[in-house]
C-alpha cells in the first residue's frame, strides 16, 4: 500500500475531483450515468468510513515516522486500532486513514475487545445518522406523492423503458416490464462500465463536467418544474421574477454547496433534495410493474457489482486502490462529524509547527487535497485553531523535524473527517469549514491524560450513496402512489427499509467490507409492499370497517 | 370533516406515544433501533395473521356476512395470540443479543431487560395504533359527514381514546410480558394473554363503543398498575416522586425520628 506519507506527491496527483451527488437525471444520458455513479461510488455501508485504519496503514506509520514520536502518546492511536480490520478496501479510507497514520501508533495492551465495544457503541449512533436522513427524504418525496398530482399522472416514458404496460394482457404487460428492466440495467451498466473506463485512463475533467451538469439540471431545471407544480396544486400565483430569483438563489447555492465549500447542513440537505427529486422523476416515469422489476434487478445489479471480484464497481475500487486515491466523493451523502480534540491532541511535536505562521509549504503539502487555494486557508484555519488547544494541554513540542509531519498528521486528520471517506478532502472541507463544526472539532480540551475520554469522543460520519436514497424513496413512493390511498403500505415499506438499512450496517460491522446497501433493504421493502398490499389491507379496512382492534 | 378533528384526534392517539418517544427514547440511539425492531415484530406477526385470515376466506369462500363475521373474529383471535408470539420472540432476540452485547463490550452498559421491555412494548403499541388508526385519521381530513346513517356521531373519537388505550396497553403488557418471561413466571404471560384477548373481544362483544372504552381503560389503569409494582416502583417511590422529595430528604425525615 502506497505509503501517504509520500502522501503528499499521492494527494496531489489526486485531482480531487468532486463529484457532488448529482443526477443530472433530466437529460438521460447524464442521469443515467449519475446514476451509476452512485452505484460505483458504492460507500454505501457507512459503518466503513467510521472505522479507523488498517493495521497495516499503522505499521507504515509506525515506519514512516523518524522518531519513536511516543507512539503511546498519540491518542488517536485508539482509534486507529480500533478501527483496525474494520476498513474496507476502499482506497479513500486508506487515504484518509493514511494521514492518521502518525497517530496510528497503537496503544499498547488496548485490549481488542475495547475496539469492538467502540465499533458496537459508535454503530448505533451510525445507524440513526443514517435513519434520520433517509427519514427525510422519504418524507419529502411521500408528502409530495400525496398532495402533488403531477406525479402520479402518467404522462409518458422515459427512452430507457420504450415497452408500454398498456397491453391487454397480464403476461404482455409483464413481459413488456421484464423488458424495460432490462434495456435500463443494461443501459446501467454500460454507463458504468464507462465510467470505469474514463477513471482508467483518468478523464477526470470529463467526468468532473459530467457531473456539474448533472447538478445542474437537477437543480435548476427539475426544481423549476417541482415548484411550478406545486404552486399549482395549491394554487399560488408567482410571477416570473420572483420565480427566477427563487429558482436562481437555490440552484446556485446547491451548487455551491455540493461542489464546493458550504456548511455540512446545508449540503446534506441539498443532497436530500436532489434525491427527493430524482426519486420523484423515477416515480412519475416509471410505469408500475416496470419500476418493481427494476428495483428487483438494481438490488440484485448491486449485490454482483460489489461483491463479485469483476463487478464494474469492485474494478473501480481496486484501481483507485492501486493509485491510491480517492474514488468519486460526490454523490455520497455524508454526515461527517468533526474531529474532537483527542485528534488534536494526538501530535504534541506539533506544537511547535502551530506557532508558526501559516506555511505555504506545509499549506500546499495539505493543498494537494483541495483543487482551490481556498483549501490551503482552510488548513492554516484550522492549525491556528488548533493550537490553543494543544496549548492548553500543555503538551510539549518536540522537535522540528517532526513538525512537518505531526502537522501534516495533523492537518490531514483535521481535514480527514471532513473528506471522510469521501475522499475528497477539499468538498468535505466545505462541511466544516461552516459554522456548526468548527467549535465541534476545537472543543476544549479535558485535562490530564489524553486519554481514552478524548477520543472516545471522537466521532466520525457516515456515509450512504445517494442511489440507496433514490431507491428506497422510489419504493416508498411508488407504495404511496399505487396504494390505494392506504397510508399501511407506505408505513409497513418505510419500516421495512429502516431495518434492511440497520441489517445491512450489522453485517458491515460483522464483516468488515464493502457492502451494497440495496439489496437487503429493497428485498424488504418489496416482500412488505406485496404482501402488505394484498394482504394485511383487505385484513386491516375489514377490521376498521367493523371497529375492531386487534 | 376539519383539521380540528383531525388534529384533535391525532393528538389524542398519538399525543402521549410520542412524548414518550421524545423525552426517553429519541436521545439514546440504540433504543430507537431496538423501538424500530419492535415495529417490525408486531408488523411481521400482523402478516402473519392476515396471511391466515386470508387463506381462511380464500378457502371457505362463503359470502355470507355472518360467516364473513366470524371469519373476521377468528382473524382477530388468531392476530391476538401471533403477537403474544412474537412478543417473545422479541424477547428470546433481546436476550440473546444482549447476551452478546455483554460479551462485546464488558465495560459498557448495555440497556437492561427492564428497558428493553419498555421499548420493545412501545414499539409494539407504536405501530398497532398508527396502522389501525392512520388510515381512520386520512379520511376524517376528507369531506364526509359523520353517521350520516345513524352509526354514531363520535366515531373519530372513539377510535383516538380505543388507539391511545392500546398503545399504553401494549406498553404495560411488554413490560409486565418480559417480567414474566425473566422471572419464569409463566402465568404471567397467560394473563397478558388473556387481557390482551379480553381487550379486542370487548370491541365485538359489545356494540356500545362507550362501555368498551370504558372498561379498555379500567384494564389500562389494572396493567399500569401491575406494570409499576413489576419495574420496581413501590408506594414510596411514587409518594417520593409525587411530593418532589429527593430520597436524601425522605431518609432524613424518617432518621429524625
Amino acid at each position: 500500500m502506497p505509503e501517504d506519507r509520500g502522501g503528499a506527491g499521492e494527494w496531489n496527483e489526486v485531482p480531487c475531483v468532486p463529484f457532488p451527488g448529482t443526477f443530472g437525471g433530466r437529460v438521460m444520458l447524464t442521469f443515467m450515468a449519475s446514476d451509476s455513479e452512485e452505484e460505483v461510488c458504492d460507500e454505501r455501508t457507512s459503518l466503513m468510513s467510521a472505522e479507523s485504519p488498517m493495521p497495516r496503514s499503522c505499521q507504515e506509520g509506525r515506519q514512516g515516522l523518524e522518531n519513536g514520536e511516543g507512539a503511546a502518546q498519540w491518542v488517536g492511536s485508539h482509534q486507529q486500532s480500533k478501527a483496525s480490520g474494520q476498513r474496507g478496501q476502499e482506497s479513500e479510507e486508506d487515504h484518509e486513514e493514511d494521514p492518521d497514520r502518525y497517530v496510528c501508533s497503537g496503544v499498547p495492551g488496548r485490549p481488542p475487545g475495547l475496539e469492538e465495544e467502540l465499533t458496537l457503541k459508535y454503530g448505533a449512533k451510525h445507524v440513526i445518522m443514517l435513519f434520520v436522513p433517509v427519514t427525510l427524504c422519504m418524507i419529502v418525496v411521500v408528502a409530495t406523492i400525496k398532495s402533488v398530482r403531477f406525479y402520479t399522472e402518467k404522462n409518458g416514458q422515459l427512452i430507457y423503458t420504450p415497452f408500454t404496460e398498456d397491453t391487454s394482457s397480464v403476461g404482455q404487460r409483464f413481459l413488456n416490464s421484464v423488458l424495460n428492466t432490462l434495456i435500463m440495467i443494461s443501459v446501467i451498466v454500460i454507463m458504468t462500465i464507462f465510467l470505469v473506463v474514463l477513471y482508467k485512463y483518468r478523464c477526470y475533467k470529463f467526468i468532473h463536467g459530467w457531473l456539474i451538469m448533472s447538478s445542474l439540471m437537477l437543480l435548476f431545471l427539475f426544481t423549476y418544474i417541482y415548484l411550478g407544480e406545486v404552486l399549482k396544486t395549491y394554487n399560488v400565483a408567482m410571477d416570473y421574477p420572483t420565480l427566477f430569483l427563487t429558482v436562481w438563489n437555490f440552484g446556485a447555492v446547491g451548487m455551491v454547496c455540493i461542489h464546493w465549500k458550504g456548511p455540512l447542513v446545508l449540503q446534506q440537505a441539498y443532497l436530500i433534495m436532489i434525491s427527493a427529486l430524482m426519486a420523484l422523476v423515477f416515480i412519475k416515469y416509471l410505469p408500475e410493474w416496470s419500476a418493481w422489476v427494476i428495483l428487483g434487478a438494481i438490488s440484485v445489479y448491486d449485490l454482483v457489482a460489489v461483491l463479485c471480484p469483476k463487478g464494474p464497481l469492485r474494478m473501480l475500487v481496486e484501481t483507485a486502490q492501486e493509485r491510491n486515491e480517492p474514488i468519486f466523493p460526490a454523490l455520497i451523502y455524508s454526515s461527517a462529524m468533526v474531529w474532537t480534540v483527542g485528534m488534536a491532541k494526538l501530535d504534541p511535536s506539533s506544537q511547535g509547527a502551530l506557532q508558526l505562521p501559516y506555511d505555504p509549504e506545509m499549506g500546499e503539502y495539505q493543498g494537494a487535497d483541495s483543487l482551490s487555494s481556498s483549501g490551503v486557508a482552510f488548513h492554516h484555519i484550522q492549525l491556528s485553531l488548533a493550537w490553543p488547544l494543544r496549548e492548553a494541554r500543555g503538551l510539549e513540542g518536540q522537535g522540528s523535524p517532526e513538525l512537518r509531519e505531526p502537522s501534516d498528521g495533523l492537518l490531514s486528520l483535521s481535514l480527514a473527517p471532513c473528506s471522510h471517506d469521501t475522499g475528497h478532502p477539499e468538498e468535505d472541507s466545505c462541511d466544516s469549514l461552516g459554522e456548526p463544526s468548527y467549535p465541534e472539532v476545537f472543543a476544549p480540551p479535558l485535562p490530564g491524560y489524553p486519554g481514552e475520554e478524548l477520543e472516545e469522543e471522537e466521532e466520525r460520519g457516515v456515509k450512504l450513496g445517494l442511489g440507496d436514497f433514490i431507491f428506497y424513496s422510489v419504493l416508498v413512493g411508488k407504495a404511496a402512489a399505487t396504494g390505494s390511498g392506504d397510508w399501511n403500505t407506505t408505513l409497513a415499506c418505510f419500516v421495512a427499509i429502516l431495518i434492511g438499512l440497520c441489517l445491512t450496517l450489522l453485517l458491515l460491522a460483522v464483516f468488515k467490507k464493502a457492502l451494497p446497501a440495496l439489496p437487503i433493504s429493497i428485498t424488504f421493502g418489496l416482500i412488505f409492499y406485496f404482501s402488505t398490499d394484498n394482504l394485511v389491507r383487505p385484513f386491516m379496512d375489514t377490521l376498521a370497517s367493523h371497529q375492531l382492534y386487534i | 370533516m376539519t383539521a380540528a378533528v383531525f388534529f384533535g384526534c391525532a393528538f389524542v392517539a398519538f399525543g402521549p406515544a410520542l412524548a414518550l418517544y421524545i423525552f426517553t427514547i429519541a436521545t439514546e440511539p440504540l433504543r430507537i433501533i431496538f423501538l424500530i425492531i419492535g415495529a417490525f415484530f408486531w408488523l411481521v406477526s400482523l402478516l402473519l395473521s392476515s396471511f391466515i385470515w386470508f387463506m381462511a376466506a380464500t378457502l371457505t369462500d362463503n359470502k355470507d356476512e355472518p360467516r364473513q363475521r366470524d371469519l373476521l373474529i377468528f382473524g382477530v383471535l388468531i392476530s391476538v395470540l401471533i403477537q403474544e408470539m412474537f412478543r417473545f420472540a422479541y424477547y428470546k432476540l433481546l436476550k440473546k443479543s444482549s447476551e452478546g452485547l455483554k460479551s462485546i463490550n464488558p465495560g459498557e452498559k448495555a440497556p437492561s431487560m427492564r428497558l428493553l421491555a419498555y421499548v420493545s412494548g412501545l414499539g409494539f403499541g407504536i405501530m398497532s395504533g398508527v396502522f389501525s388508526f392512520v388510515n381512520t385519521l386520512s379520511d376524517s381530513l376528507g369531506p364526509g359527514t359523520v353517521g350520516i346513517h345513524g352509526d354514531p356521531p363520535q366515531f373519530f373519537l372513539n377510535s383516538a381514546f380505543m388507539t391511545l388505550v392500546i398503545i399504553l396497553l401494549h406498553m404495560f403488557w411488554g413490560i409486565v410480558f418480559f417480567d414474566g418471561c425473566e422471572k419464569k413466571k409463566w402465568y404471567t404471560l397467560l394473563v397478558v394473554l388473556l387481557t390482551h384477548l379480553l381487550v379486542s373481544a370487548l370491541t365485538f362483544i359489545s356494540p356500545y363503543s362507550g362501555l368498551n372504552l370504558v372498561l379498555a381503560y379500567i384494564i389500562l389503569v389494572l396493567t399500569g398498575i401491575w406494570a409499576f409494582f413489576v419495574s420496581g416502583g413501590s408506594c414510596r417511590s411514587l409518594k417520593l416522586c409525587l411530593l418532589c422529595q429527593d430520597k436524601d430528604s425522605l431518609l432524613f425525615n424518617q432518621r429524625s425520628r
